[in-house]
């Protein structure tokens, strides 16, 4: 074999290899995910809707306390993390700017935070708010999923309001406006749709969080709205559900699954919706 | 009037952002603090006892810290030559058409919540362990393996991202003197987003570290060495998960504050060994 020849042979080889793995890393997920959709699709009625959850072998036992409940855990620290981190990442951005030592340590941490283990942020809430309250409350669950949320929605805040071209804001300031005038009302406007997607990418990213709600929020097999008594939550509802040895159980579990990786993935694929015009656009 | 709501608004924005530290310091405290009864009373034996008897008041962290790096290395094994193949289809192989669509359903799924790929593994993956293995299907080699399906997506992701930022007039050039596909990615490609790769993976091991729901499902929590790959074991994370609501003791829960201290300093150290060591060429190329 001449040397030609087998540069070729491995070049195919390694082609061969690399399109085998490709297609098995897919392989996997497209399974998970037709899965996710064939259980999704069998267990969902309106019943779901309807009830709320019941001891195992009852008809009518639903999710609509874990929808409630998801919907206002989810609600809440969106109302309180989207702001923090919006501000914050205002900050960074316009007083602090790229140079700026203390801002990039804010940046370093946030990104670290971003990937730090969620349980442990859980079991932070715990020993603050749920031991010293002497309960589980929603609130607690609240303040966890915020400190998850609040680096993504600033890290993205940050990069967006970076790429405001700076004439934009010389033009405001040469007008007379103050500084803070200039952010709010030239700077976050001109990088409305970033920040948007960064906001959408942040409940996203907080919807899928159990770990951190398992003793915070904890779970409720009920509806209950008061957010100073333990919630149900889609996540540690399914966690349960799926973990018990009752199919009828298992099955609202899979149902669980379905609607959140659906309302998941439509946030993210939104989000992507609206960015792109922008790209295309550089 | 104008100069009052300037330093005002100055000053929130700067008090929020000091916010996430004050957090984030928050957060090593109040571990400490929490943990501070089961270091004094065990102090680092803590970390090499494997004997972990709550009804006897007694605690050892070795079985749940050997069980973690046992379950990632297993998991980062699995996972990285996948997503480096992965990777290189779909930046260097895959024909323009199907680039995309992949790459954005590979993207799609990392967004995926962990508790559904544990889920996954419970109800499907398991049998299949215990088919081919024997025993209960429950155990490390079935956390490993959720674990590196379920990092895939995040490190194939970032993994195409850095190769993607190879200068198309270097591979043209070596292209151009005869190199075949396989020379440019072994040349030009991977040196070039070499610090690119090997963040990401250190990356997805810093998130490995910490995953919880994933391999809760599927690891058992058993506090024990196991001796097969297929036994039943047990990680910092999934203890936790496990026995946090039940912990009834004082010493009890001060042992699994200490757990989620050794479990936060590893994956605090390991995320910030990837960004300072590998990552940082990013932020300051833009």
């Amino acid at each position: 074999m001449t040397h030609t020849e087998k540069r070729i042979l491995v070049n195919k080889l390694v082609m061969v290899l690399s399109t085998l793995s490709a297609m098995i890393g897919i392989g996997f997920l497209l399974w998970i995910l037709s899965i996710l959709v064939m259980n999704g699709i069998d267990a969902i009625n309106w019943n779901i809707f309807i009830y709320e959850g019941a001891p195992p072998g009852y008809e009518e036992s639903g999710l609509k306390h874990a929808l409630i409940g998801q919907a206002l855990l989810i609600g809440v620290s969106t109302l309180v993390g989207v702001p923090l981190g919006i501000l914050a990442g205002t900050y960074l951005s316009e007083y602090g700017g790229i140079k700026s030592k203390f801002a990039n340590l804010i940046r370093d941490i946030s990104d670290i935070m971003m990937s730090a283990p969620s349980i442990v942020i859980g079991s932070f809430v715990y020993a603050v708010m749920v031991a010293p309250m002497g309960h589980f409350s929603g609130w607690a669950g609240i303040a966890a999923l915020t400190i998850i949320m609040i680096p993504i929605i600033l890290r993205t805040t940050d990069d967006m309001l970076q790429l405001v071209p700076s004439t934009l804001r010389e033009a405001a300031f040469a007008l007379g406006a103050p500084k803070y005038k200039v952010i709010l009302q030239v700077v976050i406007r001109g990088a409305k749709t970033g920040i948007l997607t960064g906001v959408l990418l942040g409940i996203a990213r907080v919807s899928g969080e159990t770990a951190p709600l398992l003793f915070t929020s904890f779970n409720d097999n009920f509806l209950n709205t008061d957010l100073n008594e333990p919630i149900a939550s889609l996540t540690v509802t399914m966690f349960n559900y799926a973990t018990s040895p009752y199919e009828d159980w298992q099955k609202l579990g899979w149902a669980a699954a379905f609607i959140l990786s659906m309302f998941i993935l439509t946030l993210n694929i939104f989000g992507r919706i609206i960015l792109a015009p922008r790209k295309r656009k550089k | 009037m104008n100069k009052i709501l300037d330093k005002f608004f100055h000053m929130s924005t700067l008090s929020i952002a000091l916010l996430t530290l004050v957090i984030t310091g928050a957060i090593f405290g109040v571990l400490f603090q929490e943990a501070k009864p089961a270091i004094d009373a065990f102090g680092f034996d803590f970390i090499t006892n494997s004997k972990w008897a709550p009804n006897l008041e007694k605690f050892g962290a070795w079985p749940a810290i050997v069980g973690s790096i046992m379950s990632t290395s297993l998991a980062m094994f699995l996972a990285v030559p996948l997503a480096i193949g992965v990777a290189i289809f779909l930046s260097e192989i895959a024909p323009d058409k199907l680039k995309n669509p992949v790459g954005v359903s590979i993207e799609l799924l990392a967004a995926i919540p962990s508790v559904i790929y544990g889920m996954w593994g419970l109800f499907y993956f398991v049998p299949i362990i215990r088919d081919l293995f024997g025993g209960l299907g429950i155990g490390l080699l079935t956390a490993g393996i959720v674990l590196a399906i379920m990092i895939l997506p995040f490190m194939a992701a970032v993994t195409r991202d850095a190769m993607n930022t190879t200068p198309d007039i270097l591979k043209e050039s070596a292209y151009a003197l005869g190199g075949t596909k396989w020379d440019v990615i072994k040349d030009i490609v991977i040196p070039y987003a070499k610090a690119g790769i090997i963040g990401a993976a250190i990356l997805a091991l810093g998130r490995a570290v910490g995953e919880t729901m994933a391999v809760t499902f599927v690891m058992g929590n058993v506090h024990k060495i196991p001796s097969l790959i297929t036994d039943p074991a047990t990680s910092i994370p999934v203890a936790l998960a496990n026995e946090f609501a039940e912990a009834d003791e004082d010493l009890y829960f001060s042992s699994l504050f200490y757990l989620a201290m050794i479990l936060f300093i590893m994956s605090f150290a390991i995320i910030t060994f990837a960004k300072v060591a590998f990552l940082k060429r990013g932020r300051k190329a833009k």
